[in-house]
């Protein structure tokens, strides 16, 4: 069993899984869990995208 | 705390301080056991889900499973990481999964990504424990 992975897809899946966890551990209302999971959701791909900008104007 | 002591109220089997520890034990050794035997369902699943699919993702990838060791300190953080993911971790040792490949820039990603599932179910084992004791509801 082994899988090739793109970086993004890789980065979306640890994203989503992590905030999974995040949202209900560290809120206590399913509603508060939801948002939270989403907020970091946002920050760990919105950071992957911005992460990925600047590698490339620091190349170019 | 209070959905403890009305289980042990109503004749239930555990007491609230054996479930503050059974609970985190539990939730080490499977993801999301220690929210299933304190009913807490959905969040037990989610849960069991978030770090099955890393964990499986991981060696997938062809991720490093790290053995007990004394060498390197990342190698032996590896190791706490790793064994963070409690039967799987065992499970995998024993199938002689995780070899890890050098020779795949993915691999390495299946390596934290072995790693991180262990951190969260750490994570959610410690939530099972904050259930337990009432701290969370």
């Amino acid at each position: 069993m082994t899988f090739e992975l793109s970086h993004f897809t890789a980065a979306v899946i640890f994203a989503a899984c992590a905030s999974t966890v995040f949202g209900i551990t560290q809120r206590n209302t399913p509603r508060d869990m939801m948002r939270y999971g989403a907020y970091c959701f946002a920050l760990f791909v919105g950071g992957v995208i911005v992460a990925a900008w600047v590698m490339w104007a620091i190349k170019h | 705390m209070a959905n403890l002591q009305q289980t042990a109220a109503k004749g239930g089997e555990v007491s609230a301080s054996s479930m503050a520890i059974i609970a985190p034990f539990a939730g080490w050794l499977l993801p999301g056991l220690g929210h299933f035997i304190q009913r807490k369902w959905i969040r037990g699943l989610l849960l069991m889900l978030a770090v099955f699919i890393m964990f499986f993702a991981g060696i997938g990838m062809q991720g490093k499973v790290y053995g007990f060791n004394t060498g390197d300190l990342l190698d032996i953080l590896g190791f706490v990481g790793d064994v963070g993911s409690g039967m799987l971790y065992f499970i995998a040792r024993t199938m002689d999964w995780g070899g890890g490949n050098i020779q795949r820039a993915v691999a390495d990603y299946g390596t934290k990504y072995i790693v991180v599932a262990g951190l969260l179910n750490i994570i959610a084992a410690v939530d099972a424990h904050q259930i337990a004791i009432g701290k969370k509801s």
